[in-house]
């Protein structure tokens, strides 16, 4: 941008003829034709400024809205726990006794490529502000992340970055990490995902919420200075194509700064604690441009800024710049001028600066004065809601029919128990289905002393309550392979898949939030599998009768016409009254029976076994029956209320077998496994039992003595169960027996190994 | 018995410091970094964290905090200190215990779960255990690797000072590549103990690895007691 004298609201209307660089700030002729109208003159630079960040594509969400819609359309069952849904910062859940939890996932894909320490850290940075903004204090974290091909020469360069910017950002703020993903695909070389999640816990009656109201209530900019880091974030990097010559736009990523944001978390506890804070909102993409047409739209009134009152970190910053700055660590409230007084008090005592920049008008319109000069003059909602909605074209990929009628039946299976114990072994080593302590090892799981649960097991569970134990069950997950199969099924099967895993642990679900990675809704085969994929979600959630709480959508994930395969994660959230009952994943106790619990059919379409036996991704998923994923729920959830069971473990890649070995592994106590009766009741043979990833299914180990209840449980729901074995603590191997021996140390071996021969030697 | 737990900014674990004296039988009292009194405590534990974002070097920054001005005099006075982590690192800043503490020799932030093998029972935070007992704690940190010049390795090894060693698995390494596998250390009088693992997160059935922690807290309440 260049600009010369300051460009006024005086000067923009008697000036109508002035060229404005729109097209370079990544605004289309007709939305600046729009602002126009809006405006009834042209922008000024700065208004301009504020435009182009908030109706990019990350911001305004411009092209999905129109399918986002079918989110808000719930049944009264799913309003029942949601205390606030889509639209704020994150969502808010009752999870019972007076406590709410909020929690969101939010990607920072873009940024993590081009810089993959500072993009990752400050992702995690930027979603522990949306939590807290919500007047809630922060309790864990989670990441779902997505490398291209593990040996690809690129992978060597982000993977160690994002996984140290995850922990060093995390670690740092004594957020514990206790689950999320790591999926390897060369369909994400160029386009690594980072998806972050947090969590935070308060009293109902303690939530806060965006909105700036009250004439002459203060607004406070605190945190840190104003840097020029992160200009343009979201509209120049998130918002568009990465071109193949890779990473050029280093300067739009922001720096993060993990010991401001933890005093910055500590002080805005304090201030919420002394009830100074009217509204608040945090400052992340498009800085204070978002933060001061939010709060002021979704107030009562206007708002006056003088914007030349923002501290700053390098004093050469111009009005733009500073309107558009993603510096992290910032954020703005909105105050009674009676208790100004000690909202200051309280920033000074955590050395937290503080600065009033603004007040609340009775006013219509967001005012922003630099040096005593009017520069803005804007409807607020204009800015922050009213963007440019598209209807783009949607059409099915032609490749489609194709890839679908690929099926994988042909491909060679093991004919015998050596073949399935090799194929075993070849998936427990495989980059997806390894162990991946490497990377999980770099983070926190034990701060705040309230982890029951954390990664590798089914899900990340966290005490929220410390008298009575109540507290919360988080799962992440998505399989693309699928969704790039039938991006409708692939969505739901991530909903079950996440649904079960909270499921296992004991905990009900309660609701979900939702990370929609895509490529560029340009294409129309990628705008109709991102509309598949929340009509998935939208009539999945409707079944289960739990509702989006929000999220976030990540368009523009491609090189060149490469685009990734959907990628809709789903993060489901489930509340247990006591924590300290949940269930493990692996077992322990010797001869305890194992049980399969869901029927089993020949479905092997986007399966682990293909991609890593044959390479092979075609046919369709697995079926989605999402009723019986509820069943399953129930059954779980009562038969850990009940202490029924001593482990539970869900099945999903890598099916039967992989879940057997992970059970056994995680406590080094191995099984016999008899897989005859189900392989006749079922009508598959022994590969498919133990490979095929059919949904809908788990494995218990069950108690002798509570064989009978835990068994009343599966019948009065009519649900498919099947004694398969025992624990066996003796043999130090998974016996699956007619079939092979795996001694569990040659698994160990194999499962431990991946990772560090590529990373830990660097 | 009353407990100090600084919390300094950028503080993590002073509230599981805290958690922990109470489940051992303590009052915790929370002490702040910009205050230079420490409250009447009988003793006090310097939590892990990132202390002023572990800014130039690992508890550099905290070792000039107003809090420290009455801390050091009042440890060397006897006054028992048990520095985790960050607090580690602090005590080592100040001299009230030798030797320093590097980056991990990998490099990465590891977090586990970490068997010890305790060198020293007599000391006011180890008296509950044995001479030689293994427990089983966590260990969390980026800067954990303790290194020390030959002198004070050997007047440390030679008075009975290391409190804490790693258990090395046989032909294996320590977490971090501390010299002679120390994970913990105590000053001449015994009152005084650094370490980089955590017992505060193994006192709660569920919540960590083990109940080992619970006796370094015990053993300060019973230590106080008796003196």
């Amino acid at each position: 941008m260049t600009q010369g004298a300051l460009d006024t609201v005086a000067a923009a209307a008697s000036s109508p003829e002035v060229e404005q660089p729109w097209a370079d700030l990544g605004l289309k002729s007709d939305e600046y034709d729009r602002i126009r109208e809006i405006l009834g003159r042209r922008p000024t630079s700065a208004e301009l400024a504020m435009y182009s960040v908030m109706w990019s594509e990350h911001c305004s969400y411009k092209s999905s809205k129109v399918h986002l819609a079918q989110f808000s359309d719930s049944t009264e069952a799913m309003k029942e726990k949601l205390l606030v849904g889509i639209g704020e910062n994150a969502g808010v859940v009752d999870i019972g006794d007076g406590w709410a939890v909020t929690f969101k996932v939010e990607s920072h894909n873009h940024p993590s490529y081009v810089e993959p320490y500072q993009g990752a850290a400050t992702g995690v940075g930027g979603i522990v502000r949306d939590i807290m903004s919500m007047g809630a204090r922060p309790i864990a974290v989670m990441d779902a992340l997505r490398f291209g091909a593990l040996d690809h020469p690129d992978t060597l360069r982000v993977l160690p970055g994002i996984v140290a910017g995850v922990g060093g950002y995390g670690n740092c703020l004594g957020l514990p990490n206790i689950g999320g993903e790591v999926v390897f695909d060369s369909c994400y070389q160029g386009n690594p995902l980072v998806n972050a999640l947090s969590v935070g816990k308060m009293r109902i009656e303690d939530i806060h919420l965006a909105k700036a109201s009250g004439v002459g209530n203060k607004v406070v900019l605190f945190g840190a200075k104003t840097g020029g880091d992160g200009i343009g974030g979201v509209s120049v990097l998130a918002s568009e194509t990465f071109d193949a010559d890779g990473p050029a736009k280093r300067p739009a990523v922001q720096v993060g700064d993990p010991f401001a944001e933890k005093v910055l978390i500590e002080c805005c506890l304090d201030l919420y604690a002394a009830h100074v804070v009217d509204g608040i909102q945090d400052l992340g993409g498009a800085g204070l441009s978002c933060a001061t047409s939010e709060l002021a739209s979704n107030g009562d009134g206007g708002m006056r800024v003088w914007l030349d009152r923002v501290p700053l970190r390098d004093a050469s910053l111009r009005v733009e710049e500073i309107l558009m700055s993603e510096s992290q660590e910032r954020m703005m409230a909105v105050v009674e001028p009676g208790r100004l007084e000690e909202f200051m008090a309280i920033a000074k005592r955590w050395d937290v600066e503080a600065t009033v920049v603004g007040e609340v008008t009775d006013g219509k319109n967001l005012e922003v004065f630099w040096a005593g000069e009017l520069v803005v003059d804007v409807p607020p909602r204009s800015v922050a809601h009213d963007g440019p909605v598209y209807n783009r074209p949607m059409q099915r990929p032609a490749y489609l029919d194709a890839l679908q009628a690929n099926v994988p039946d042909g491909l060679a299976r093991p004919a015998d128990g050596e073949g399935l114990k090799a194929a075993l072994l070849a998936l427990m080593a495989s980059p997806n289905l390894c162990d991946k302590s490497w990377i999980t090892n770099q983070y926190d799981r034990y701060v705040m002393g309230n982890t029951a649960l954390a990664t590798p097991d089914d899900s990340g569970v966290v005490r929220v309550d410390e008298e009575t134990g109540r507290g919360v069950a988080i799962s992440t997950d998505c399989n693309s392979r699928y969704a790039k199969l039938d991006p409708y099924a692939g969505a739901q099967l991530a909903l079950a898949e996440a649904y079960r895993n909270v499921s296992t642990a004991g905990a009900v679900p309660l609701a979900i939030s939702d990370c929609l990675n895509f490529g560029s809704p340009e294409d129309p085969g990628v705008m109709w599998q991102f509309a598949e994929a929340v009509r998935g979600i939208a009539e999945g959630c409707r079944t289960l009768g739990i509702p989006v709480t929000g999220g976030n959508v990540s368009l523009y994930n491609q090189t060149g016409e490469e685009a990734i395969h959907p990628t809709p994660v789903v993060a489901v959230l489930g509340v247990m009254d006591d924590v300290a009952r949940r269930t493990r994943s692996g077992w322990k106790e010797p001869d305890q029976v194992i049980y399969l619990l869901g029927t089993t059919a020949d479905e092997f379409g986007g399966s682990a076994w293909t991609q890593v036996a044959h390479d092979h991704l075609g046919g369709l998923p697995p079926r989605v029956d999402l009723d019986r994923e509820r069943r399953l729920g129930e059954i779980l959830v009562d038969a850990s209320r009940d202490g029924l069971v001593g482990a539970a473990h869900d099945l999903s890649e890598g099916g039967l077998a992989v879940a057997l070995a992970e059970a056994s592994l995680r406590n080094g106590v191995g099984a016999r496994i008899l897989l005859d009766e189900v392989c006749e009741r079922d009508g598959v043979d022994a590969f498919t039992l133990l490979f095929s990833e059919t949904a809908g299914r788990a494995i218990v180990a069950v108690p002798g003595d509570e064989q009978v209840r835990f068994t009343d449980l599966c019948v009065a729901r009519g649900f498919a169960h099947a004694r398969i074995g025992v624990v066996d603590d003796e043999g130090g191997a998974l016996d699956v027996q007619g079939q092979f021996t795996l001694p569990l140390a040659e698994l160990r071996t194999a499962h431990t190994a991946t990772l560090p021969a590529i990373f830990a030697s660097r | 018995m009353r407990v100090g737990v600084v919390t300094f900014p950028g503080s993590l674990d002073d509230h599981d410091a805290q958690r922990a004296v109470r489940l051992a039988g303590g009052e915790p009292v929370a002490l702040w970094h910009g205050d230079d009194s420490l409250r009447d405590v009988d003793a006090v534990v310097l939590p892990g964290g990132f202390s002023y974002g572990d800014y130039l070097r690992a508890g550099a920054i905290a070792r000039f905090a107003p809090v420290m001005s009455a801390l050091v005099p009042a440890a060397k006075g006897g006054l028992p200190v048990l520095g985790i982590c960050n607090g580690f690192q602090i005590l080592c800043e100040s001299h009230l215990l030798p030797g320093a503490m590097i980056q991990n020799d990998h490099r990465t932030f590891i977090c586990r779960d970490q068997r010890l093998r305790v060198e020293n029972a007599a000391t006011a935070w180890t008296s509950g255990f044995e001479q030689g007992a293994e427990i089983t704690v966590v260990l969390k940190n980026q800067d954990g690797q303790y290194v020390a010049d030959r002198r004070t390795l050997h007047q440390l090894e030679g008075e009975g000072r290391v409190v804490f060693r790693y258990v090395v698995e046989e032909g294996g390494r320590n977490p971090n590549g501390s010299y002679r596998d120390i994970a913990g250390i105590t000053n001449e009088r015994g009152n005084v103990v650094g370490l980089m693992p955590h017992p505060e997160h193994a006192v709660e059935e569920g919540y960590g690895p083990s109940l080992d922690g619970l006796t370094f807290f015990r053993s300060v309440l019973s230590s106080v007691v008796n003196a």
